[in-house]
């Protein structure tokens, strides 16, 4: 079977990906070991999408993402649980406050709405934080998040209708080259050509990058989350404490729209690997540091938690954008476990590429995201 | 509030009320000390704790053990299980309207250090199959740890009030469940390598080799060498019009209430399912002082004992083979519920029909071994062995004995040859207790010409249980071949003791005896539901073993056994009629009748709930199969089935099975990954205080 684009990896990526290209009219073929989209780490995401980044690349797209998220609903009826409720990173030290208010000042360069809020307005926004040594904190409103579960199905669910085929517990093995050309993509159970081979792989892509003789420097690394009961709205944006203690390093939670807490939580140093087994470590760990910052959340019963990993890179960025060792072979990779939110503006950045349509802000977006390019200053804002 | 109270049973003490104020909604009531909140409500007559944030849909008691979040109501400003929580002297208990509100709290929390622990053997249920693993551990010295999420050990025995089934000697058979349980606690208390724990949840076996326990309130980490899963079964689920409304729930949830907690929380009952746990669950509402409308099975017969369905079909409980629930009806709680006849193939027959007024439905169709702790070890890579309903779904005397070779089997797989080896006579015990009910047969053939008194033993079908012969002092009772499954019969010369009327677990003997008059013999049939008196002069309509009126006669002597809590009543009877009467009816033929006519569902069967927690219905699911969906946790992320409080606990098995209906192979289906944790636990619990 020939098709204009094979995507590799029905995730974060691969479906807006493979939905974007198709509502261009192109032939579009999705696999996937798994047995439906989103099963690795798109559906352990925790659901933020926020465009207050430290770079061009990552803004732009989040941007775009927030625009396609946001009108979701409106646009294609589907509610995937959209929330513009906005994020917050809170300073408890001086060096926080500084580093945070200096890299608002890039944010604002790229004309981001994020301002600085004393405690007394932080404390209405999330009434009952700790106030002991708050010295304020950023606020964004215009992120926000949604459900990744429905946002995943319901990208799904559009790709299908827009023509999207998806061949599910497939795995790929090998691909078949001629010269600088990736002519077929082999699986387990039969064999692709196309014109486009995109590499969506998320914890996989090293290994995918292998077969082709590609050196894709991405490293999963593993973070556990949860999610609580729901009650009634009580506070409004997601909740990012930058701070490091013993074992992690940041953590963040926010209310979701059914109502629920979702958390999740840096381990320190990294934990390498992929595993998905939960461990005894996690919630004593996560919720002493949860209620030192809130003790409101004290009463709000766990219902269930979870492990995933981020696709790590070295440099913090993801890696997006057409072989040098291939000319039809595009990688989308190394998401450093902002898939979710960077999903639906790469796919559409993705289908630029293929069609050629890149204008001069998608090229400074893709220098940030160079796989080729000498390692730049590690991202600050992660 | 007298009707909703057991202020006297028939085999269980009934404490004197030691009572306590709190309000719900404004409203000042009485409970009883130290019970929790949702049988304080029970006690007021109050079944609605809430509504759904979803469909406003009316919530309350449902699995009575903390596993789901329906009896959710709001204590002192928290949002609480109210099975779980005790209610307080002047508690303020609110109704659950909608999504709670997180209480506003603002001072720091204090935390203590996590306390972590190890053991040799972690047990994790401390029921009939726990706690015999944990005697045989104990018996070598091997340092046990065993769980249970109850304030007291025994599992399910503590609800039980009938007498056991097996043989004496292996599984106490002839004593009351409820005593089995005592008896088996004061006998591991006597293994100080035994540490049994109360009131303590498992969590989760963590990859780290941790168990995580949620012990009287407070979180505590467990290092186990191994694990033995002994945490039992959950009861099943069924999909049908109205399943979703309030007062429909499980046998256990019933039995927690009203054998453990002495609260009534229906007046009329039906009950779906012809097991054993929905026939002896027929049998304890009775001895609670509550009437059974019916029972219905959709099977041709029922599949739990014969002895047991023949005892409630002669006290007047109509069992309806080959019948399933159509709907329940009401509005937001059970008003009543139409059944309807079944074909071979469980289609339901249009123009059968009945309805019937009813107050609550329990479910007992089934139970599902509870797997996910085993799973979770290996995973984990802790040696793990299984024992009772989480091995295997049998009888208790069942799991009794597995759990005594579950124990034997750890012991020596810790001390190596200082423990035999387990003998094959154990593993052939174990494989007849568990049997299933064989063969029925016929009535045994007696001379009646030459026996003064003899017993008549209406136990006619094959089932593990031997007590009769053991107790008899003149051994004149004996299973056909000596086998613990075969049939009892009366082989030897019978002196009208009466210990074999006592011990028979099905109450299935009765003594004709000619001493006195050999035209008239006098009978004794042995009776346990002093809730509904007997007394001298009365008359009482007589049936044979399936429930045929034989005519009323007047009962002539009640002979009281309180240390069993049983009673002989006797008749006087034609000796032409003696040997058929197996006992007398005690329901009211007029609580049995159906509504003159059907109620029809409004529904389809389609609006029928999956999951209850997060309101998804049949038919949602039904179209994601049909759009060729097969991964479970796809139709959890397009629906949230399964992602309420119970973590899929009652909508796994009811999602499989409309794959089955699909005809959708189950070994096609991709399960739901089960996550940390077992149960609901606040955050505060968890933090590690002692953690730099």
């Amino acid at each position: 079977m020939t098709y204009d684009v094979i995507i590799i990896g029905a995730g974060s990526v691969g479906v807006p990906a493979a939905l974007a290209l198709a509502e261009r009219k192109l032939k579009v073929l999705v696999l996937d070991y798994e047995h439906a989209p989103g099963q690795q780490n798109n559906k352990k995401a925790i659901g933020g999408v926020r465009a207050t980044h430290s770079d061009f690349g990552k803004i732009s797209v989040c941007l775009r993402s927030i625009e396609i998220l946001k009108n979701w609903q409106e646009e294609r009826g589907d509610d995937i649980g959209w929330m513009s409720n906005g994020y917050s990173y809170p300073a408890w030290r001086e060096q926080d406050a500084a580093s945070l208010k200096s890299l608002m000042e890039i944010q604002h360069s790229f004309g981001l709405n994020i301002q600085w809020l004393s405690p007394e307005d932080y404390q209405e926004l999330v009434p009952g934080i700790a106030r002991e040594g708050l010295l304020g904190s950023t606020y964004s409103p215009e992120d926000g998040g949604c459900s990744p579960l429905l946002t995943s199905s319901s990208f799904y669910f559009q790709a299908l209708k827009t023509g999207v085929e998806f061949r599910f517990q497939e795995r790929v093995i090998s691909f078949e080259t001629k010269g600088a050309t990736v002519e077929k993509v082999i699986t387990d159970k039969s064999a692709y050509s196309a014109k486009y081979i995109i590499n969506a792989a998320g914890n996989h892509a090293r290994e995918l990058g292998q077969m082709l003789n590609m050196d894709l420097p991405v490293y999963p690394d593993n973070h556990e989350a949860g999610i609580t009961e729901p009650v009634k709205r009580f506070f409004g944006p997601m909740v990012v404490d930058m701070r490091r203690a013993p074992g992690s390093a940041n953590f963040y939670f926010y209310q979701n729209h059914e109502g629920q807490v979702v958390f999740c939580i840096t381990p320190d140093p990294p934990i390498l690997g992929i595993d998905n087994r939960a461990t005894s470590e996690f919630l004593p760990l996560c919720s002493k540091r949860m209620l030192q910052v809130y003790p409101r959340l004290k009463n709000l019963k766990v219902r269930r938690t979870w492990r995933g990993q981020y696709p790590m890179t070295p440099s913090g960025f993801p890696y997006v954008g057409l072989a040098r060792e291939w000319e039809n072979m595009i990688h989308a990779v190394g998401m450093c476990g902002q898939g979710f939110m960077l999903g639906p503006g790469l796919g559409e950045l993705i289908t630029r590429i293929i069609l050629q349509e890149l204008c001069e802000d998608d090229k400074e977006v893709l220098k940030s995201f160079d796989l080729y390019s000498e390692m730049s200053a590690e991202e600050k804002f992660k | 509030m007298e009707q909703f109270r057991i202020a006297a049973h028939p085999i269980l003490e009934t404490p004197a009320l030691d009572m306590i104020g709190f309000y719900f909604n404004g409203k000042s009531l009485e409970a009883r000390r130290g019970e929790m909140i949702s049988s304080a409500l029970i006690a007021n007559g109050i079944d609605v704790f809430g509504h759904h944030h979803k469909d406003h849909s009316a919530q309350g008691i449902f699995c009575a053990n903390g596993q789901c979040a329906k009896c959710t109501v709001i204590a002192n400003g928290i949002a609480v299980k109210s099975c779980m929580t005790a209610v307080q002297e002047n508690m303020i208990v609110e109704s659950a309207e909608g999504l709670p509100t997180l209480a506003d709290i603002s001072e720091p929390v204090e935390f203590s250090p996590l306390e972590e622990l190890s053991c040799d053997v972690l047990i994790i249920g401390g029921g009939p199959a726990g706690i015999s693993a944990a005697i045989e551990l104990g018996r070598y010295n091997i340092d046990v740890l065993l769980l249970d999420d109850k304030n007291r050990l025994g599992g399910k025995l503590v609800l039980q009030t009938h007498k056991f089934f097996g043989s004496e000697q292996d599984s106490r058979a002839g004593t009351r469940g409820h005593e089995i349980g005592i008896l088996l606690s004061e006998e591991l208390a006597g293994f100080p390598s035994v540490k049994a724990w109360i009131n303590s949840t498992a969590l989760f076996v963590f990859s780290d080799q941790k168990v995580g326990v949620l012990k009287d309130g407070k979180y505590v980490i467990i290092k186990p060498k191994r694990i033995l899963n002994a945490a039992g079964a959950r009861e099943k689920f069924l999909r049908f019009a109205g399943n979703n409304l309030a007062r429909i729930y499980g046998a256990g949830a019933f039995q927690t209430l009203v054998n453990r907690d002495l609260v009534r929380p229906t007046q009329r009952l039906f009950i779906v399912g012809g097991g054993n746990v929905g026939l002896i669950t027929a049998y304890h509402a009775l001895q609670a002082g509550i009437e059974v409308v019916g029972l219905a099975e959709a099977m041709p017969r029922c599949g739990g004992y014969k002895v047991h369905a023949d005892k409630l079909k002669r006290f007047g409980v109509p069992i309806y083979t080959s019948h399933s629930i159509l709907s329940a009806n009401g509005d937001e709680s059970v008003e009543s519920l139409t059944i309807v006849q079944v074909d071979e193939k469980f289609a339901p027959i249009a123009g059968t029909e009945k309805s019937f007024a009813c107050d609550t439905i329990l479910i007992a169709v089934g139970l599902d071994s509870l797997s996910e702790f085993s799973e979770q070890a290996l995973a984990a890579g802790i040696p793990v062995d299984s024992a009772g309903d989480a091995l295997e779904i049998a009888e208790a005397s069942s799991a009794m004995f597995n759990g005594k070779i579950a124990g034997q089997k750890i012991a020596r797989l810790l001390l190596g040859d200082k423990v035999p080896e387990i003998s094959a006579a154990w593993y052939e015990k174990a494989a007849v207790l568990k049997m299933h009910p064989g063969e029925i047969k016929g009535y045994q053939e007696v001379d009646e010409s030459l026996q003064d008194v003899y017993p008549v033993i209406h136990c006619l079908q094959e089932i593990p249980c031997n007590p009769c012969t053991t107790v008899c002092p003149t051994k004149s009772i004996q299973t056909e071949d000596g086998s613990l499954m075969a049939l009892p019969r009366y082989v030897g010369k019978c002196i009208g003791c009466g210990k074999c009327l006592l011990i028979c677990p099905g109450l299935a003997i009765t003594l004709v005896d000619f001493r006195k008059n050999r035209d008239n013999p006098t009978i004794t049939v042995v009776y346990e539901i002093m809730n509904i008196p007997v007394k001298v002069g009365d008359r009482r309509l007589l049936t044979d073993i399936n429930a045929e009126a034989l005519g009323e006669y007047e009962v002539i002597q009640v002979q009281d056994f309180p240390k069993q809590r049983m009673q002989f009543v006797r008749f006087k009877v034609p000796a032409a009629l003696a040997k058929k009467v197996a006992g007398f009816r005690v329901q009211d033929a007029l609580v049995s009748q159906p509504l003159a006519e059907a109620i029809l569902p409004q529904h389809t069967p389609d609006d029928s709930m999956v999951c209850l927690c997060e309101r998804v219905s049949v038919g949602e699911v039904r179209k994601l199969i049909r759009m060729g969906i097969s991964d479970i946790n796809q139709i959890k992320a397009i629906t949230r089935a399964g992602m309420g409080p119970c973590g899929s606990k009652t909508c796994d098995v009811l999602i499989r099975g409309l794959f089955r209906e699909e005809g959708v192979a189950v070994s096609e289906v991709v399960p739901n990954t089960k996550r940390p944790i077992f149960v609901e636990v606040p955050l505060a619990l968890f933090p590690d205080g002692g953690a730099k």
